[in-house]
Parts: structure tokens; C-alpha cells; sequence
């Protein structure tokens, strides 16, 4: 048996005794039954399997287990009530919504580090990703949304 | 009225409970055909529900997609489920609301068109009258054929037709579920196959020993003929299985594809079924005739989520979850296969990426109830990796287009002779023989050839070949090759965005023989008012007066179809920059759908077509190797990413009371053309193969 992995799941303390190569995906996904990272192509193509570890972007699918001991891991379930999600919604942002859980994780690191992201910016940080359905013009105003809603003073 | 003037999801399951269902809850259950493949369908039938009932949408919920409780609307394609699946839905509550009217009147003495309805409520005179759909629904038989004989609801009428109401499944898929893919279930084991990498090859030899090594953990590796499936409790183990077993598995007897194969041209070389209408071009001595050659390579569907299903076979009865388009397309195709009743097969609908046609879903759906049918009693979720989804969905088939006119006296074309060159579109191509799996297992039955029909009305691989412009004659020259190298079926539009693509490409030429701005040449020909109405907005959004002289770099070009020439209308402006690459900075789009349910869901799908259009237009080609597909990923495979996507406008022009119609597509072809033509402006030279790239820009400039 293997000694358990410990980490911050979406603000939760897991020890996972999972085999420490296994990708974080799975674990996430199999062990952990957060289900919002999504295999889309196993090879850091595509961002629907996005996460943030320690506040920073990182693909779930190639990422083990082993790498996160002690960190925190943030998927789109611990984003509930974030202007990300809100704004998404707002905008109607997705068609299919297999992307998104990626998308929001990427777009919230954004925010975090850019309160007021250019057109430009948004695009750039949202590279890693890919739509198919071409959602993009709604999410590129979503974000922009986002960004806006945090930076007004809370009600 | 007679049960043929009923639209055909409801004269194929006219059962009014087959529909809708008042619940002792307090809720009422709409149950629909069509399905949500990423389109907002569920959510527009609720508000067709809403109106025609007056329910509360809170108060409904959607069955979609199910071989027990739903009806069968056969498939959900080609821009239908609001036209035919809505209409259905439509006739349905308003035959409902009278029998309910109706029984209320009886209850309480009074005469029918003394009662409203409000939030399901019986109301006379605007005051409650204690009685609604769900005091009633114990009454009221809604086991009898819908006769069609109640009118629906005037548009004057609509509360909830019309406006922008929110996806109902957006927000379960921003908290991490909503998919086929999340499915759980207990004792739930998972699945990969390794595939034939070449229709009828013959496993030779698979060192199991080695793959159980690589696998790393416990893994079943069940095999019928040359089907091989790789069964574990580990995701991961089965995964790792799958990944080595493509490099473990030896096989024989592979019919090997060569690179020029993926390329349009190639099929002008193969044999044909010739197939020809319309009368052959009149001899127009003396004036201009010119022709031109248009292509597109081989598409992939690329859902941005592998395919997938959840099978699971308890005492004779086999369950199945799948993304399919059709449920009970499906569950013919596996009782064929299986040697089932279809009545021992129940196949649920359940959400998967957006698939925009006929992709792996069906053949993944298979693989699923193969495997479960070899482990009964255990829940089965099979998945395909990346590179199955790439290398053996079917592809929107390459097309080779070559147009032929003569320019009358007034310089607009006398005739036009549109030739095509192409594989199946559509055809038979869910059958259960067609499948993967079936060809497989061992003994399988003859895989059936595609049916396609020539026929430009709707049309597969000639949708849209004829014009929609008042052009003298037109002749069509469809030279379909029933086998092309690759499996290929229906793909968003099928060959309307390659026929429309050619044709406005075309145009744009003639008008320039003309001395002609593209726009007028257009007008000159479109007699529809709603035709010209969409071409006339879409220019000035996009300031077409400020259009200059060719050769800057810098392009604007318009595009416009009326999908399938009876579907939705759009006309696209595109304005392009060329430099080492071709980039779309802005697209202006003015379109009319007739009645609108949802306009924001409506938009989301034009500019959704206009993105995956583009994203065709520039980059996008299935390469071909010697053991099959060899763009396997999205590094090969690349589609339009975040930093290329243009700046859209669309507006959705109002009619007046007219029919709702499809508009899944109707992008599609106006944005390639306005691409095509938007770079022939800012090249001054143009470029008629898809994709556009580096190469054939600068072959076009040479």
C-alpha cells in the first residue's frame, strides 16, 4: 500500500492512496469524483482537463499525483460563486460546455493576477485551450464581465 | 385533418402522452426526440411548451432523447428540431390545452372560451377558478392520437417564444458534471478497444504478456474476432493498456492510404457514380464563359471530448448512456448486431461534447454494449482515447467543385454548370453493419454502400449546389464515388459550405469581369426581399462603401446562402488581414430565422458557425499516412485557438409572422465565401483550396 498523498482538494484536506504516478486527472475524476476536469486529449493539447495548483494553470492529464503533495488544487467546483462562473452564465458562454471547467479555472488565475485584462490578454491566457463549437467571442466577453464585477465594490 | 399534414415527429408518435405528462407533483414532463448536442434545443422546446401551455418553465421538465419514455424523432440533424420537432411540440400542448380546456369547461359549467389559462392555472374572468392542469390531468385522457385540428397559439400571443431564456444545462456543466462521461455507477469498470487501424485488417498477434506489463495493474483483455477490448477497474490501467496495445498489436491484411489520398483532387481519378440534372448548357456563342475549380480537403468532426457511452447488461436487459444523435437509431443498430430484441435494449440520451454530426458517438456506443454483453452484470464505461476519436470517427468528405458560366449581355451568368466530385454525406451510414465494432466481431454481415440521393432538395453532397439566384439554367454534374479511401458521413451542413463556398467564390469572379461591385452583382440576381434584406444589412454593418481597390493586404468579401435554399437565411461580411498567415479580424453577420424562440441561443449558433467555418477555411485538413489517419491529435490537427478568433457582429432580422427555421448551419457557407472573397480582395489574387495556408498563399501570389 502506498503512503497516502495528502493535498487541498477545492479547499478540502484529501490523502489520496492512489499510486503516486497516477495522473491527477484520474484521481480527481476516479478517486476524488470531482468530475469537472475532462479528459479531452491527454497530450496538454486542448486545456479541458485545466486545474490550478497552487493558484497556477496545469494540466490535470499529464500532472501525477505525486506532484501536488502538499499543494492546493483548485477545479472548476471549488470556483462556485466566483464572478468567473457568474459571468459565463451571464453571457451564455458555452454551447456544449465541455471546455468550460477548463476555461473558468484558467480565466479566475487571470483575474487574480490582471483585475482589468485587455481584449488581448484574455485571449492570450486562454490559448492553452480550445472550442470547438466557438464559444470563444462569448467567453472573451465573459471574462471581461468577470473582471468587471470584481473590481465593482461589493453591494 | 389528415395525419399527413402533421409535422413528422408528431404523425410518427401522435400519442399525446407519448409527449406530455402532467406528474402528481405538480410538474409537468415534456418528453422530445431531439437532443441537446450542444445547440440549446431543450431549452427552446421548453419555451415552446411554456407558451403553448402556459406553464411555468420552472415548473417543466425535459426528458430528452430516451427509448422508453420519449418519442422517436429519428435523428437530431440538419437544422430540423426546431422546424419539425418544435412544430410537433407545438400542435401537441395545443391540442393538450383544449382537452384540458374543454374538461375544466365541463367542470365547471360554462362554456370553453369563457376559461384562460395562467402559471397552469384555470382562470374566468381572471380570477382563479380552483381548477389546473394538475386537478385535472386525472380526468383528461391523454392517450389519443393528436388530429392536428388545434390552431396554436397567434405570435401576438407569445410570452415566452421570443425571449432570451438561459441554457438549462449550462450551469450543471459549470459545476463539474452534466456528461456521459461522469456517469458513475456501482462496480462501474473501465473500457478502451483497440482498434483495426484499417477496415478488415486481421489481428496477427497482440503479446498480452507485454501489454499486462505495461498496463501495470489487473486488467481483462476480451477478444471476439479482431474486436479487442481492455477492461479494468483502473481508468488509468485501462488507459496505459490502450496507449501500448496500439504499439503491441500486429496486424494483417491493412489496405494502406497514401498522403495524396487526403487530398480533394484525388477524386476527380476514382470511379463514379455519374449522376446529372437539369438541362445541358444552351451554346451562348460569342459571349464570355468562364470556369473555375473549388475544393475542400477532408474535415473532422473533432469533438473536443472523446467519444463515449456507459452499457451495462442486468438479466437479459441491456441499459445504455450515449451521446448519440438518434436513440433508437441506435437501438436498431445493436439489435441487429447483438442478435437483441429491441425491446431488451433501452438506450438513454445523455450529454456529450458537441459532435455537429454523425461522429464516433454510435460506434463508441457499440463498443460499450459489446463489452457489457461479455461481462453481464457490470457497469461498462468505455471511452475512446484522443487518437480513436481523430483516427476513426467518419469525416465530412473532401469535395472537388468545378463551376462553369457564360455571361449574358447584361453580365450576369445566362447559366451555370456546377460538376461535384465527392464521397457520402450521409446514407446508411448508422447502421448497425456500418458500425466499427460489427466489423470486428467475427462473421460480419456485408457493410451496406451509401444511398445518398443527387437531389439538390435538401441534398447531401449537392445541399446547396444549386443557386438560390435567378440564374436562367443550371445544370448539376454530381459524380459520387459510394466508396471514397476513408469512411465519411454527415457532417454540420455536409456539402453546402464547400457548395456555397464555390459558388459566392464564384460570383465574385464573374462580378469582376462585370466591372461590377459584389454586392450589386448579387442584388442583380436575388429576387427573395428577405434574401436581399440579409445581403443589404450585412453590408452596410460592415461599411461595405468603404471597400477599396484589391491588393492592400487588407480584404472585406460577403457571403451569402439560404441553407438547404428553404432553411435559415445569412449573408456574412469578413474582413481579413494577410500577412504570413490569413487572420479574420471582424465578421458582420445579419441573418433571418423567421419566428425566433431564443435569439441569444439563436446568435450562439451563427457565431458558433462562423468561428468553426473559419477555423475550416484556414487550417483545417485530415492528413493521411499508410497506416491510416495520421493527424491523430490537435498538434496535427489544429483548429482556430482564442487569439484568432474575429470580432463578431450578427443581427437577426424580423420578418413578420413567418415559420420558425433552421439555422444550426446557415453560417457556415456565407462565412467561407466572405473568407474566400475577403482574401481574393486583400491578396488580389485568389485562393479556391481549403485550407488556406502559408503555401497557397503564396502560390496564389507567386
Amino acid at each position: 500500500m502506498n503512503e497516502p498523498t495528502r493535498f487541498i482538494a477545492n479547499g478540502r484536506a484529501v490523502a489520496v492512496a492512489d499510486d503516486p504516478a497516477t495522473p491527477l486527472l484520474d484521481v480527481l475524476r476516479n478517486t476524488l469524483a470531482i468530475t469537472g476536469p475532462r479528459y479531452g486529449c491527454g497530450q496538454e493539447l486542448c486545456g479541458a482537463c485545466m486545474v490550478l495548483v497552487d493558484g497556477t494553470p496545469s494540466y490535470a492529464c499529464t500532472r501525477e499525483l505525486w506532484s501536488v503533495a502538499g499543494r492546493t488544487v483548485t477545479t472548476v467546483e471549488g470556483l462556485a460563486g466566483h464572478a468567473v462562473i457568474a459571468a459565463l452564465l451571464a453571457e451564455q458562454a458555452g454551447q456544449c460546455g465541455y471546455c468550460l471547467s477548463g476555461i473558468a479555472v484558467s480565466a479566475a488565475a487571470l483575474l487574480a493576477s490582471n483585475a482589468e485584462p485587455s481584449r488581448t490578454a484574455i485571449a492570450a491566457a486562454l490559448e492553452p485551450h480550445l472550442c470547438r463549437c466557438g464559444s470563444q467571442p462569448r467567453v472573451l466577453r465573459a471574462v471581461a464581465r468577470a473582471a468587471a464585477a470584481l473590481k465593482a465594490p461589493a453591494a | 385533418m389528415i395525419p399527413n399534414a402533421l409535422p413528422k415527429s408528431l404523425a410518427d408518435n401522435p400519442m399525446l402522452d407519448r409527449w406530455l405528462h402532467f406528474r402528481p407533483d405538480g410538474r409537468l414532463r415534456v418528453a422530445v426526440g431531439k437532443v441537446e448536442i450542444g445547440q440549446g434545443i431543450t431549452t427552446a422546446l421548453a419555451q415552446i411548451a411554456a407558451d403553448e401551455l402556459d406553464v411555468p418553465l420552472a415548473r417543466i421538465d425535459m426528458l430528452s432523447g430516451d427509448t422508453e419514455q420519449a418519442p422517436d424523432e429519428g435523428s437530431t440533424s440538419s437544422s430540423q428540431s426546431i422546424e419539425v420537432g418544435g412544430a410537433s411540440l407545438r400542435l401537441a400542448c395545443a391540442e393538450v390545452r383544449a382537452l384540458f380546456v374543454a374538461e375544466a369547461a365541463r367542470a365547471l359549467n360554462c362554456p370553453p372560451d369563457a376559461l384562460a389559462i395562467a402559471h397552469g392555472a384555470i382562470t374566468r374572468a381572471g380570477r382563479p377558478t380552483g381548477q389546473s392542469y394538475w386537478t385535472l390531468a386525472p380526468r383528461v385522457a391523454l392517450h389519443v392520437a393528436a388530429t392536428g385540428a388545434v390552431a396554436p397559439k397567434p405570435r401576438a400571443a407569445h410570452a415566452v417564444i421570443g425571449r432570451s431564456i438561459a441554457r438549462r444545462d449550462l450551469p450543471a456543466k459549470l459545476a463539474g458534471g452534466g456528461f456521459v462521461h461522469d456517469i458513475q455507477l456501482p462496480g462501474m469498470r473501465h473500457a478502451r478497444v483497440l482498434r483495426q487501424p484499417r477496415p478488415d485488417a486481421r489481428l496477427a498477434r497482440l503479446d498480452e504478456a507485454a501489454l499486462r506489463k505495461a498496463a501495470g495493474g489487473p486488467l481483462d483483455i476480451l477478444r471476439r474476432g479482431d474486436f479487442v477490448a481492455l477492461v479494468a477497474d483502473s481508468e488509468t490501467v485501462a488507459r496505459r493498456a490502450a496507449i501500448a496495445a496500439t504499439t503491441l498489436a500486429v496486424w494483417d491484411g491493412l489496405t494502406p492510404l497514401a498522403p495524396e489520398m487526403a487530398e480533394a483532387g484525388w477524386l476527380r481519378s476514382q470511379p463514379s457514380d455519374d449522376r446529372t440534372a437539369g438541362p445541358p448548357p444552351a451554346a451562348h456563342s460569342g459571349l464570355l464563359r468562364h470556369q473555375a475549380s473549388y475544393s475542400r480537403p477532408y474535415i473532422a468532426h473533432a469533438a473536443l471530448g472523446p467519444s463515449c457511452a456507459v452499457a451495462w447488461l442486468q438479466g437479459g436487459q441491456l441499459t445504455l448512456w450515449s451521446h448519440v444523435q438518434g436513440v433508437y437509431i441506435l437501438r436498431q443498430a445493436l439489435a441487429e448486431v447483438l442478435h437483441l430484441d429491441a425491446g431488451a435494449i433501452t438506450v438513454h440520451h445523455a450529454h456529450g461534447a458537441g459532435c455537429y454530426g454523425h461522429n464516433g458517438a454510435d460506434d463508441a456506443a457499440l463498443d460499450a454494449a459489446v463489452i457489457a454483453t461479455l461481462l453481464p452484470g457490470t457497469p461498462i464505461r468505455l471511452l475512446w482515447q484522443r487518437e480513436d476519436e481523430f483516427g476513426f470517427e467518419p469525416l465530412g468528405s473532401a469535395m472537388s467543385i468545378r463551376l462553369e458560366a457564360t455571361l449574358g449581355p447584361d453580365g450576369l451568368p445566362a447559366d451555370l454548370l456546377s460538376e461535384i466530385w465527392s464521397a457520402p454525406h450521409v446514407g446508411n451510414t448508422r447502421a448497425g453493419a456500418n458500425l466499427l465494432a460489427t466489423r470486428a466481431l467475427p462473421n460480419p454481415p456485408p457493410a451496406i454502400a451509401s444511398n445518398e440521393s443527387s437531389n439538390p432538395d435538401p441534398g447531401a453532397g449537392t445541399r446547396n449546389a444549386a443557386p438560390y439566384y435567378a440564374i436562367p439554367e443550371h445544370r448539376l454534374l454530381h459524380h459520387f464515388i459510394p466508396r471514397g479511401p476513408v469512411r465519411t458521413s454527415s457532417l454540420r451542413g455536409l456539402g453546402a459550405l464547400p457548395n456555397v463556398f464555390a459558388l459566392e467564390c464564384f460570383l465574385d469572379e464573374l462580378a469582376a469581369f462585370s466591372h461590377t461591385d459584389p454586392l450589386d452583382y448579387r442584388l442583380a440576381m436575388l429576387p427573395d426581399p428577405r434574401a436581399r434584406a440579409v445581403l443589404s444589412r450585412a453590408a452596410e454593418m460592415a461599411g461595405w462603401a468603404r471597400r477599396g481597390p484589391s491588393g492592400s493586404g487588407t480584404g472585406l468579401g460577403l457571403g451569402f446562402s439560404r441553407y438547404k435554399n428553404r432553411a435559415g437565411y445569412a449573408a456574412v461580411v469578413a474582413e481579413v488581414v494577410v500577412e504570413r498567415e490569413v487572420r479574420v479580424a471582424r465578421v458582420w453577420c445579419a441573418a433571418d430565422a423567421g419566428l425566433v424562440i431564443n435569439p441569444d441561443g439563436l446568435i450562439n449558433q451563427l457565431e458558433g458557425g462562423i468561428v468553426q467555418a473559419a477555423s475550416w477555411v484556414l487550417k483545417e485538413q485530415v492528413a493521411f499516412e499508410a497506416a491510416g489517419i495520421a493527424s491523430r491529435n490537435w498538434d496535427s490537427y489544429p483548429i482556430l485557438r482564442f487569439s484568432e478568433i474575429p470580432e463578431i457582429r450578427t443581427e437577426l432580422l424580423d420578418p413578420g409572422d413567418q415559420p420558425p427555421l433552421g439555422v444550426g448551419e446557415c453560417t457556415m457557407g456565407p462565412t467561407a465565401g466572405a473568407i474566400g472573397n475577403a482574401v481574393a480582395h486583400a491578396l488580389g489574387a485568389r485562393i479556391r483550396d481549403m485550407p488556406f495556408t502559408r503555401e497557397r498563399i503564396l502560390a496564389a501570389i507567386g
